[in-house]
């Protein structure tokens, strides 16, 4: 039975992954709480589906042309990887650094980005802003291509201090002419080839090719600029080391942080007039920016091990996005052992749920939290979690109606007890206790010890509040 | 509850991402216009004149005739004083009609509140689309969100009868009220509640629907479908929103911003012809709105975030006509570049929220606005 390691242990992967199964949690109570920190954060002991694998049974995947399979690859990944906080650190830097496929058009370019969030998301927040200043993706996204030294296009510029480091309020308009200026030439090398390419599009095999970042040195700025009071021939990179000294910088990452991994904080917009949550939190996070030179491995490090992230009071604090809730139901029913043609339908689930990878509402990301919820979004979230996880013929779902069949439960009350304790260790309310001990006595026939009645307190159980949050 | 399908209703399009207002309502008969915008303009040839001195843009052409017949009045200069040129902050400003600090409430969800003071009806306000707008939301007030109305309902999936009356009753008591002070919980109570409330009446409604306009396959006609059978399943439905984008056009603008206005004028005319083949012209209205306009300068292919808009209210109880000043183009006018507005968004909303809505508007826009007279 669940215990308050098993359920801490049940925290964490809910936060720094999207949940996992009751023998995996066993598997980490036993290495530790610290210890399974650090295999979070150790991203080198990596196994998960391959591309090989699933280009194989999906070809589409290969070229990624349209709008749903960069995501769909994605899904993937998050529902079979043993690193999912690799993943879970994408998912982060893509609220954050919102980019979409109706401006890109190009769902390789758009997989790429959140490749290279895998590879530099948990590196120095200096390398990853200059990464994604050269991001082809991002470069379109924010018409970087179109900054030239005698045109100057300020969107990205704009985007880089108000949504992506700093935040509103902390540098002036001058700030953010002189930033798009330093990033003019900043562009793309191919792009006549791409636009041709567009121009007579055909299916190619393997899709077209992505495009790469060039600096073109003859459509940049060298002259002076003046940036947050300091003055100099600035480039791209050094308006980055400005922007990474900042201490508005360190408070915005962190409280971002914070927000995704701990608890919702309010919606961006409203940061410069509302105080965070837990200051002391943000000031360590801070602390943990600047001792480690930036480091977003260090900061994840002090969050989770932080007694602020272990307070049961933060537990079911958050919302699950749809992704979340979707690759969560996915690592428990285990239908995805292989590749199959069902990852389009379960990632549109996400979709209608609010939820379009590579496709945020806007270059904001998404509202989380609350915003999250609203009837048609909850219809959605409820029926697919109480659907799949009430499909015994799943593998995940049949094992666990199987461990739960062997297990003593004879009363309503034990059987309740150990469908919380299959699906994650998961806590629910007194009241939402009693209402499925209620239904557990009324479904199925009394004498039915077997599978049916299993499945549906299952199903019941994903409906719950408690399983909608994380 | 009362038959309620004779009462008046609006209907709310969001242009999302920042609609380019001089390249919609054309100053064709401006130099200065083809001067700006060298690269990103529409050639005097092609717009749809109105009043010999602006004219609609050509992709407008579906919902020209509307124009011809008096059922558009087009608000020219609408904004806000001290514009912010964020997306976000610029659509929680018109959202919740705080343009100086940040409002918890939204305009469409304070009416909602007054309409149904006693939230009798979950479907008062119905959002088709993805998530929720702020505008909609109000502390309280149930608002439907529908992506596909032909699917819409809670678990839908079990298919022994006895079993999903069961799963509903039991999750009609874990989603009941609740005496926690635990925000996210009251919310999923509340939501969870009202879908319940909501759901089978909303289903019941594409049952109920037929019509001969063949709405195009794009998300904004589809919407649009989907509000017309509601509609004429008389739910109650006073407030209904959709949004459409992305209308920011940095760059590409020119067939951007075409293909955008054919998908959504083709679909407010497809629209207001099934409204009337239902007999529910004459008690709709459409506000078409965006959270701002664009740079008066272009910037070679496109145009950055400005302030100044246009607005568009149309329905079969409009005053047609031009409203609103049409801020100068002259470069000692701009603002930063930008169209200076000559009137405040909240006139517009107060007037629809006086003359339509019949509800005080002083206290949902904050403020004792002058109205137009388009009501």
């Amino acid at each position: 039975m669940a215990n308050r390691d098993v359920e801490l242990i049940g925290h964490l992967m809910r936060r720094a992954g999207f949940g996992a199964t009751r023998e995996q949690l066993g598997a980490y109570v036993a290495q530790g709480y610290e210890a399974t920190v650090e295999s979070l954060l150790d991203q080198t002991a990596e196994q998960r589906m391959g591309d090989d694998l699933i280009r194989r049974f999906h070809p589409e995947l290969s070229g990624m042309m349209g709008t749903l399979g960069s995501g769909e690859n994605w899904l993937y990944r998050m529902a079979t990887t043993t690193t999912p906080l690799r993943e879970k650190v994408a998912l982060f830097w893509h609220g954050i650094f919102a980019t979409g496929y109706p401006k890109v058009i190009h769902g390789k370019a758009l997989s790429d980005q959140v490749r290279m969030f895998r590879h530099k998301g948990m590196a120095s927040f200096r390398d990853l802003l200059v990464e994604l200043s050269q991001d082809p993706a991002m470069i379109i996204w924010l018409d970087n291509q179109d900054n030239h030294k005698d045109a100057v296009n300020e969107n990205f510029g704009r985007e880089l201090l108000e949504l992506f480091s700093m935040g509103v309020g902390n540098y002036t308009e001058q700030d953010v002419q002189e930033c798009a200026r330093a990033f003019t030439g900043w562009t793309l090398g191919n792009r006549e080839y791409m636009e041709l390419r567009s121009m007579r599009d055909s299916d190619w095999p393997y899709g077209r090719i992505a495009w790469h970042f060039e600096f073109q040195e003859d459509d940049h700025d060298f002259g002076e600029k003046e940036f947050l009071g300091q003055r100099g021939p600035f480039n791209g990179d050094d308006i980055v080391d400005i922007i990474c000294q900042q201490e508005a910088t360190a408070r915005f990452i962190s409280r971002h942080m914070y927000s995704f991994f701990v608890a919702d904080e309010p919606p961006v917009p409203e940061w410069p007039y509302t105080e965070p949550q837990d200051p002391a939190a943000i000031d360590l996070l801070v602390q943990a920016y600047f001792d480690s030179g930036y480091d977003i491995t260090a900061m994840l490090r002090a969050l989770f091990n932080s007694d602020f992230f272990k307070d049961e009071a933060v537990w079911y604090r958050k919302v699950k996005s749809p992704v979340e809730l979707v690759a969560g139901v996915l690592r428990l029913t285990g239908e995805f052992d292989r590749p199959r043609k069902e990852i389009l339908d379960r990632y549109q689930q996400s979709i209608f749920m609010g939820q379009f990878l590579n496709n945020p509402p806007s270059v904001e990301g998404w509202h989380q939290g609350t915003d999250w919820i609203d009837t048609g979004s909850l219809v959605e979230r409820i029926n697919f979690a109480s659907q799949q996880l009430g499909d015994a013929t799943k593998p995940g779902v049949g094992a666990m109606v199987e461990r739960i069949a062997h297990t003593p439960s004879v009363s309503p009350e034990m059987l309740v007890d150990a469908c919380l304790d299959q699906v994650g260790a998961i806590q629910v309310s007194e009241d939402t206790r009693r209402e499925l001990v209620d239904f557990a006595s009324v479904v199925g026939s009394p004498d039915d010890a077997g599978h049916g009645r299993i499945a549906e307190v299952l199903q019941m159980v994903a409906s719950t509040h408690e399983f909608q949050r994380a | 509850m009362t038959s309620t399908n004779r009462e008046k209703s609006v209907v709310v399009i969001e242009l999302q991402g920042g609609n380019d207002a001089l390249n919609t309502v054309i100053p064709y008969n401006n130099p200065l216009y083809y001067d700006f915008r060298n690269n990103v303009g529409i050639p005097e040839g092609e717009v749809l004149h109105l009043d010999g001195e602006v004219g609609f843009n050509p992709n407008l052409t579906p919902i020209k005739p509307l124009w011809d017949q008096g059922n558009i009045a087009v608000i020219n200069g609408i904004g806000y004083p001290n514009p912010n040129r964020s997306h976000f902050r610029s659509r929680d400003v018109w959202y919740t009609c705080e343009s100086e600090k940040i409002g918890a409430e939204g305009w469409l969800g304070a009416a909602i509140r007054d309409l149904d003071a006693r939230g009798e009806n979950v479907l008062t306000g119905v959002n088709f689309g993805r998530g929720l707008p702020r505008a909609m939301v109000c502390k309280g007030v149930p608002v439907a969100s529908v992506a596909n109305l032909e699917t819409y309902g809670l678990m839908p999936d079990i298919q022994d009868e006895k079993s999903r009356q069961y799963a509903l009753e039991a999750f009609s008591r874990i989603y009941g009220p609740t005496e926690t002070k635990d925000i996210v919980a009251q919310v999923l109570s509340e939501t969870g509640s009202n879908a319940l409330k909501g759901a089978d009446r909303l289903r019941s409604a594409p049952g109920l629907y037929s019509s001969s306009v063949e709405y195009a396959d794009t998300p904004i006609s589809q919407s649009l479908r989907n509000m017309a059978q509601v509609m004429s399943a008389g739910l109650g439905t006073r407030i209904y929103y959709t949004m459409h984008g992305s209308f920011d056009t940095h760059s590409n603008e020119l067939p951007a911003h075409a293909k955008l206005w054919t998908d959504v004028s083709t679909a407010i005319a497809d629209f207001t012809s099934d409204l009337e083949e239902h007999g529910l012209a004459d008690d709709t209205l459409i506000l078409v709105f965006s959270e701002f306009g664009r740079r008066i300068k272009d910037n070679g292919t496109g145009t950055d975030h400005g302030s100044g808009g246009a607005a568009f209210v149309i329905g079969g109880g409009v005053n047609g006509g031009l409203y609103g000043e049409y801020p100068s183009l002259r470069p000692e006018d701009h603002s930063e570049g930008d169209l200076h507005f000559t009137n405040d968004f909240r006139s517009t909303y107060a007037t629809i929220l006086n003359r339509w809505l019949e509800l005080d508007p002083v206290p949902i826009v904050h403020g004792d606005y002058e109205q137009f007279g388009f009501l």
